[in-house]
């Protein structure tokens, strides 16, 4: 390491371990080890904390009883075992599945799975900042709807959607709602029973707790099928044995962002909205991603014409500031994310987006520091392109 | 992710910009895909006396512009045309696999660029006759 500046702005990507949550775990890996499955006093001690921990996670998200949490290895395996678990368990009801255009891929591709399971699956369009089009999902809501899914606040645009609304049209029909909260929780309140949430996933790295490791609430009253076949941990639904270590970790980390979320949140969004506003008010063709304000706090996503997002991240990159592209360069796949295109942009401008994600160490320094750099970037970047219409040149 | 070498050309591009009276101009790629590249040439007794590039796109895609004008200037026109992706990778010292093909263009926009010049070439000549 140098002692070049270095600004982590990438926060929806991984977040550091809080250390009070680091030192929360410790205990866990070196003295209560033992397996809570097993009767002796090592295994009580770590029986004990999971139930714990368990009733912290259900008080973050206002759940009815600690039951109804189960532990998972994170986000990717609750929204799986969510879908999965809930359509296989009520096939019986019918073979509908509705999602919205700006999941995460572990829930696009868990339903793309499904559909060669015989399940169907719709697609709910949404608008250009990313609500979810309610009157579609009231059109597509049929009889044999079983499972309606949707993103509490997209992690790459960060609009939050109309979730106690949704949760209000899915149970006019007979039909359950999952929410992937795994970018909203510990950012902005969640309460499952205000809002009608029958499923929740939320995951411990995107509230600074371990990674590896996320809970899926499950209503009481609402059966799933396992994925994950074995010890019959986690009342059957979720075999192997718990990683307890990481789950008092995760639990800390929720009891953390509960207890300091109103002051973070407003500080965020207090700098978040400097930001956008720094970032595109000096520059030309230069738009915010998402709505203005009904967004995360932690989200900064926008876009510039003519250059590409990858050149604009090595960019800053080289001075010291790490953060996102929505520019299909930069992924494992070629296309721009669908996210961006789901709000209607076009390929080329969503190729031109950069997303930054705050975090608790960003400060407003931080912020003046890469507002500072923009411009300069997306000049000698412009300057380059072949697309960039000549005036902005001279 | 990138080798030294295709980050030293991401910095500091050889031969971008223009060449407003080219004698060859040539373009492939495409911005739906996220690449666009433009390779301009000057040609003088066969050989390649300069050449520009204006590119649209991600970090191997600038790289490789860069590294084609230096493979290729001062080559006659035979000996640019042999010019591959292959050679231009291997300059940069290799570049990630998924890159290798959609933002490894300069080399068929080089082409591009001398085709178009045997065209302009050939226009010309059929215009004197």
């Amino acid at each position: 390491m140098t002692d070049k500046r270095r600004i982590y702005m990438d926060h929806a990507a991984g977040r550091p371990v809080d250390p009070r949550v680091v030192e929360a775990m410790l205990p866990y890996m070196q003295k209560a080890y033992g397996n809570p499955s097993s009767l002796h006093t090592y295994g009580q001690e770590a029986r004990k904390a999971l139930e714990e921990t368990r009733a912290k996670i259900a008080d973050l998200t206002n759940a009815e009883k600690k039951e109804t949490i189960l532990f998972t290895s994170g986000a990717t395996e609750s929204n799986n075992l969510a879908i999965k678990g809930t359509v296989n368990r009520y096939k019986d009801r019918g073979n509908r599945i509705l999602t919205s255009s700006v999941e995460h891929m572990s829930v696009v591709n868990s339903c793309k799975y499904l559909t060669t399971k015989g399940f169907e699956v719709v697609f709910l369009p949404v608008d250009q900042y990313g609500f979810v089009n309610l009157e579609a999902l009231e059109k597509e809501l049929t009889d044999k709807t079983v499972l309606v899914t949707i993103v509490y606040a997209n992690g790459e645009i960060g609009t939050i959607e109309p979730i106690k609304e949704i949760g209000r049209i899915v149970h006019g029909k007979n039909a359950f709602l999952h929410v992937d909260a795994t970018a909203a929780c510990g950012q902005i309140p969640i309460d499952v029973k205000d809002k009608g949430i029958d499923l929740l996933t939320i995951s411990s790295n995107d509230m600074y707790g371990p990674r590896g490791v996320g809970a899926l609430y499950v209503k009481e009253g609402i059966r799933i099928e396992p994925q994950l076949h074995g010890g019959g941990q986690e009342r059957g639904l979720r075999s192997g044995t718990e990683n307890v270590a990481g789950i008092v970790g995760f639990a800390k980390a929720a009891e953390i962002a509960k207890s300091e979320m109103k002051a973070e949140g407003e500080r965020l969004t207090k700098l978040r909205n400097h930001f956008i506003e720094g970032l595109t008010k000096p520059i030309p063709y230069a738009f915010v991603n998402g709505h203005p304000t009904n967004r995360l706090p932690d989200n900064v996503s926008v876009r510039y014409s003519f250059i590409e997002g990858e050149s604009m991240l090595l960019s800053l990159d080289l001075e010291g500031v790490s953060v996102s592209s929505g520019s299909a360069c930069a992924a494992k796949t070629l296309e721009p994310s669908h996210v961006l295109l789901a709000l209607g942009l076009k390929h080329e401008d969503a190729h031109g987006s950069l997303m930054f994600t705050l975090g608790r160490q960003n400060t407003v320094e931080d912020v003046d520091y890469v507002i500072g750099l923009m411009p300069g970037i997306v000049k000698r970047l412009r300057a380059m392109s072949p697309l960039t219409p000549k005036e902005l040149n001279s | 992710m990138y080798t030294q070498k295709v980050m030293e050309h991401f910095k500091n591009p050889h031969n971008m910009g223009e060449i407003p009276d080219a004698d060859g101009v040539g373009t492939v790629g495409n911005p739906v895909c996220g690449d666009l590249m433009t390779i301009y040439i000057k040609v003088k007794d066969n050989r390649l006396a300069d050449i520009k590039f204006k590119t649209y796109g991600c970090g191997s895609a600038i790289a490789t512009s860069s590294m084609i004008t230096d493979l290729a200037m001062g080559k006659t026109l035979e000996e640019a045309m042999k010019i591959t992706r292959g050679n231009v990778a291997d300059a940069l010292e290799g570049l990630p696999p998924v890159k290798m093909h959609c933002s490894n263009l300069a080399a068929d926009a080089l082409h591009a660029a001398i085709e178009d010049y045997y065209k302009k070439q050939k226009a010309k000549e059929e215009a004197k006759q």
